[in-house]
């Protein structure tokens, strides 16, 4: 189970819906508790690719958000990225950009009027859905 | 001597590179690694010449992206 804050949620839709046609990215990090992962800050970085079928994070941006997360003992625990006109699930670039397989990817689709939110284990050209559960304050 | 890596103090031998650091750390994909020294980005071409010094702190940087 990976659980996010509401706020933390409308956080990244509120972002992703300023940046779209864009992607919009950033990095997640929190606790982990035995298999659980518990999110408890969003960042929000600056897609240095400006495009609207592909992300990159800014290494700068990346870097002071690891500092960040480090002073605050929070783990990091993926990323995070929108799809302002396709599903929410890994496309093939995002499965072969996976460098870390013990990361969670969160997928924001904003195809439909309803934003969509999944996360994903991705290993290899496999990716599995993971519970993500949307937590009150 | 010793150095900062990711948040972690480390004795590392003097004269060390980046380039064995990397291989020293077991960083993995390191074609996909960014590294920093004292916050200063170093360009993957010269992860062999730059030689590290008492003190310095390296941080390893992992690509992050994808597209839809």
């Amino acid at each position: 189970m990976i659980s996010l804050k509401q706020s933390d949620y409308e956080k990244i839709v509120a972002h992703a819906k300023s940046e779209a046609p864009i992607e919009a990215c950033g990095l997640i990090a929190g606790e982990l508790s035995g298999s659980d992962k518990i999110i408890k800050k969003v960042y929000i970085l600056t897609n240095i690719d400006h495009a609207e079928e592909h992300f990159t994070l800014d290494p700068r941006e990346q870097l002071q958000a690891v500092k960040d997360m480090r002073a605050e003992g929070l783990t990091p625990l993926g990323n995070w990225h929108s799809h302002p006109v396709s599903p929410s699930r890994p496309s093939e670039e995002d499965k072969r950009l996976a460098y870390d397989s013990s990361a969670s990817y969160l997928i924001l689709s904003l195809m439909d009027e309803e934003p969509v939110l999944n996360s994903f284990h991705i290993e290899g050209d496999k990716a599995e859905k993971e519970n993500l559960v949307i937590t009150q304050e | 001597m010793v150095i900062k890596v990711a948040g972690n103090q480390k004795e590392v031998a003097e004269g060390l590179t980046v380039a064995q650091l990397i291989v020293d750390e077991n960083v993995e994909t390191p074609q996909y690694v960014t590294v920093t020294v004292n916050d200063d980005f170093v360009e993957q071409g010269q992860f062999e010449g730059t030689v590290l010094h008492e003190g310095d702190t390296v941080e390893f940087l992992y690509f992050m992206g994808g597209g839809q």
